[in-house]
């Protein structure tokens, strides 16, 4: 579509953007502000570090600590199963009608996240839930007694990869359509064997694709709430549900120490996120 | 040998997604000792706080539709027809909801709109309700945009824009009887997305202490034992629903491209 010149003047087309503009700033973007303010404010205002200094306890980097894990493996375990189920119905040799039924699923799984995805899961995994049962009646497995909790760090991967898993299959499915058949039959004719072609042409291509989703998927788990609230209540320590505690109740006994815990979130998701744009401007590029 | 592989991957991944599936719904229905029974979904639908958290959820859920509409597309089209130049913050604004973790988005609400602000929105029920509905328009943003995006996409604005004003057409008409038919599949995709969405959001709701349905199946989940799973059934059903439903829109729309 031509551009053409426009008979409004350019400053007062902007007057179109004032609606979203002033959404924009109202719910999205002086909130933030707030948040990253109020991190650098003593309780009675000025300036401080203090806030940060006092977040720094023992308690509060494990949480820290547990979240960055949580979301790490969740997002790499992901990316690896997402990959392998999308690689195996495009090009495993899997029958084509079982393409479009997993692109859906992967759609419904990937909003099934928050509450009901925990009580699925403990239905499933949980004391009297359906697996554990049948392990104990069919073959004498105690899965408790061998250390499995589904109410743990470990329980919280397994539920996660639930939507963790659906979404790289949703993002990663068009990335290799996007793989040309002529880049495969110049490897060929040039000698390349199968894995040599993936190794050194279709890995390369779709690095930047997976590193994306990868760092999409690592915030997606860290600013959950919803389904590790439900699935253990208050007491597992990671930062979402520290900050959930915290809004209810000032769990942290300094309200400051709240915008604090926040900013930690905003700046480590934001780093997440500033690698997927950076890296899905550059996969684009060969992927058109 | 690949195709060995592949079976492999593709089952045990189908189970890892289906057995959750059988679990939730076969421990829904052993709420009666030694038999199935349909009895956790009796008192599920039994429970007039589940059709008030459901309806409320519902309302907030065409609330948040509506506005979202009514921002995103004269927006998108505004962009598109007059401000190329503003697409990358347009895009750029739209994105950071997917940045900035819902928690910390409500955070700020509770703080920035509390009862001594300038916008004191949390001090009534209405106005906790308007701020809700804003903050789910900020989680359905980049889904609705995009959708939007696309959908203008694929007609010519310009012309089309060009047309209506030769007719005499003001912008209002231009967009609510030229520009929205055209691309209603793709608002209809966005809108469906938005109801999911919506439907089972549970911190914002939680933190800004509204009867939404998410905290209600939390506290369910925290007290009950076969009601869970019996609402899990059910959000699942939902979820699907509305997946089902985006893509007919979308199907919908290649239909109507391919005719045209």
């Amino acid at each position: 579509m031509a551009t053409r010149p426009s008979r409004i003047r350019p400053h007062l087309a902007w007057l179109g953007l004032l609606p979203f503009l002033a959404f924009a700033l109202l719910f999205l973007i002086l909130p933030t502000i707030k948040i990253v303010i109020g991190a650098f404010q003593a309780q009675g205002g000025g300036f401080t570090l203090q806030n940060f200094v006092e977040l720094n306890t023992a308690s509060n980097r494990s949480a820290y600590w547990t979240s960055i894990k949580l979301s790490f493996v969740t997002a790499a375990l992901g990316c690896l199963v997402g990959f392998g189920m999308a690689a195996a119905v495009s090009f495993g040799g899997l029958p084509r009608f079982l393409r479009s039924p997993l692109l859906t699923f992967s759609g419904v799984a990937s909003n099934f996240a928050g509450v009901p995805l925990a009580f699925a899961f403990i239905a499933t995994l949980g004391p009297v839930g359906l697996i554990t049962v049948w392990l104990r009646t069919e073959f004498g497995i105690n899965l408790r007694a061998m250390g499995f909790n589904l109410l743990s760090y470990w329980g919280l991967v397994i539920t996660y990869l639930f939507f963790q898993i659906p979404l790289m299959i949703l993002i990663i499915t068009p990335a290799l359509d996007g793989l040309k058949r002529e880049w495969r039959e110049a490897a060929e004719v040039l000698g390349a064997t199968g894995a040599q072609y993936w190794r050194m042409v279709a890995l390369p291509i779709l690095f930047p694709a997976i590193l994306g989703t990868f760092a999409l998927l690592f915030a997606n788990a860290f600013g959950a709430v919803a389904t590790a609230f439900a699935l253990t209540g208050p007491q597992l320590n990671i930062v979402p549900i520290k900050l959930f505690a915290q809004i209810r109740g000032d769990v942290l006994g300094n309200p400051n120490l709240g915008y604090a815990l926040a900013f930690g979130m905003i700046l480590i998701t934001a780093a997440a996120n500033i690698l997927y744009i950076w890296l899905r401007v550059r996969s684009e590029r060969w992927l058109k | 040998m690949i195709r060995t592989l592949a079976w492999i991957v593709f089952i045990l991944g189908g189970l890892y997604f289906l057995l959750p599936l059988v679990g939730m719904a076969e421990f829904s229905l052993r709420m009666r000792r030694g038999e199935y029974s349909l009895d956790a979904y009796r008192v599920v639908f039994a429970d007039p706080n589940f059709w008030a958290t459901f309806g409320y959820s519902l309302k907030l859920a065409v609330a948040t539709i509506v506005f979202g509409v009514f921002l995103v597309m004269p927006t998108a089209y505004w962009v598109r027809l007059k401000l190329p130049q503003a697409r990358p913050v347009v895009e750029f604004i739209t994105l950071l909801p997917l940045v900035i973790p819902a928690i910390v988005i409500v955070f700020g609400y509770i703080r920035l709109y509390n009862t001594s602000s300038f916008l004191p929105l949390t001090g009534s029920a209405v106005g906790t309700d308007i701020l809700l509905t804003m903050g789910y328009a900020t989680l359905a943003l980049p889904y609705m945009y995009r959708a939007v995006d696309t959908g203008l996409r694929t007609i010519d604005v310009a012309t089309l824009t060009e047309a209506a004003q030769s007719l005499g057409a003001g912008w209002v008409t231009i967009l609510g009887r030229v520009i929205l038919p055209n691309v209603m599949a793709a608002v209809l995709s966005g809108a469906f997305l938005t109801l999911a969405i919506v439907m089972g959001e549970f911190t914002m709701a939680a933190l800004l202490n509204r009867p939404a349905f998410g905290p209600f199946m939390q506290l369910m989940g925290a007290n009950r034992a076969y009601e869970p799973p019996a609402l899990a059934v059910i959000a699942f059903a939902l979820t699907w629903g509305c997946m089902g439903l985006m893509q007919l829109a979308t199907r919908f729309a290649k239909h109507e491209r391919a005719k045209g």
